[in-house]
């Protein structure tokens, strides 16, 4: 194989993972949460398919594909409750909603 | 040669927009703006399956991801208006804040440990592979005889997600006709 070695890729695919991460616990904003849930997604994404050509075998894309799919259906979710969040005049502030708080 | 260099071209930029653009996710203050961004980080990541052989999954991210997902993002934060807060790290550094990088650089190196230890620098060593790997051809047929079932699931989660939309809609509409009344 031509260019950089899997490796390289996995490294990328930990840096998104964790940049992802950082927006989740930092940001307030739930469409930013979800924003950056997208980019954990497709760090997974990134390390299933670089293993996929590592060993050889396409099962790797074939469950990246499945993972598209449920990351869309998480928007779905995602977005109806921001939605109707916004509609009942709640602030969009994950720290503010703490009905559920123990 | 000279295609490996031409590799490792567009392997450096496409890795540096994918980074770029997902600190500019994180860091931008309208919702707006990283829904743009995070369209960037996507294309660019559609460049790296294509380095690797994803040739049907490059197609879905760009279709799929940076078509409907992010259209529907940007609509939903049209549909809520002018969302502008301040800079997370407006303020100075909060023990929250410097606890939430801590926890993020934690994830960082647990997950290179784990995978270092896991395949004990395995990696250089690589597969030969068919010039039609990861072919939408392939990965059908994948879908439709090994993981059957992972598609049917798939299928009935996506069902699921759409019923729960609308439901959640409808909440919304009944609540808001509760309020006026």
């Amino acid at each position: 194989m031509h260019g950089p070695d899997i490796s390289w890729y996995i490294a990328l695919a930990v840096i998104l993972f964790a940049t992802g991460s950082l927006g989740v616990l930092l940001r307030r904003s739930p469409l930013i949460i979800l924003l950056s849930v997208e980019i954990m997604l497709n760090g997974a994404n990134l390390a299933l398919i670089a293993f996929a050509r590592r060993f050889g075998h396409e099962d790797g894309q074939v469950f990246a594909v499945a993972v598209m799919a449920i990351a869309a259906s998480e928007v779905v979710v995602g977005l109806g409750l921001i939605v109707a969040m916004s509609r009942r005049n709640l602030e969009l502030d994950v720290d503010k909603l703490r009905t559920l708080r123990g | 040669m000279a295609a490996n260099v031409l590799v490792w071209c567009i392997w450096v930029i496409a890795a540096f927009a994918c980074l770029a653009s997902a600190v500019a996710v994180v860091s931008f203050r309208n919702p707006f703006f990283s829904a743009l961004a995070l369209i960037g980080n996507l294309a660019s990541l559609a460049v790296l399956y294509l380095l690797l052989g994803g040739e049907f999954v490059a197609a879905a991210q760009v279709l799929v991801y940076g078509g409907a997902v992010m259209v529907m993002f940007l609509f939903v934060i049209a549909y809520l208006g002018d969302r502008t807060e301040e800079a997370p790290w407006a303020g100075g550094p909060s023990w929250q804040a410097v606890g939430t990088v801590l926890a993020a650089g934690a994830i960082l190196v647990e997950v290179i440990v784990a995978i270092g230890l896991t395949t004990g620098g395995e990696l250089t060593h690589e597969h030969h592979i068919a010039r039609s790997f990861g072919s939408p051809e392939h990965i059908g047929r994948l879908f439709l005889t090994d993981h059957l079932l992972a598609f049917e699931v798939t299928s009935i989660v996506l069902l699921v997600a759409a019923v729960g939309g609308v439901v959640l809609g409808h909440h919304a509409r009944a609540n808001e006709a509760d309020a006026r009344a």
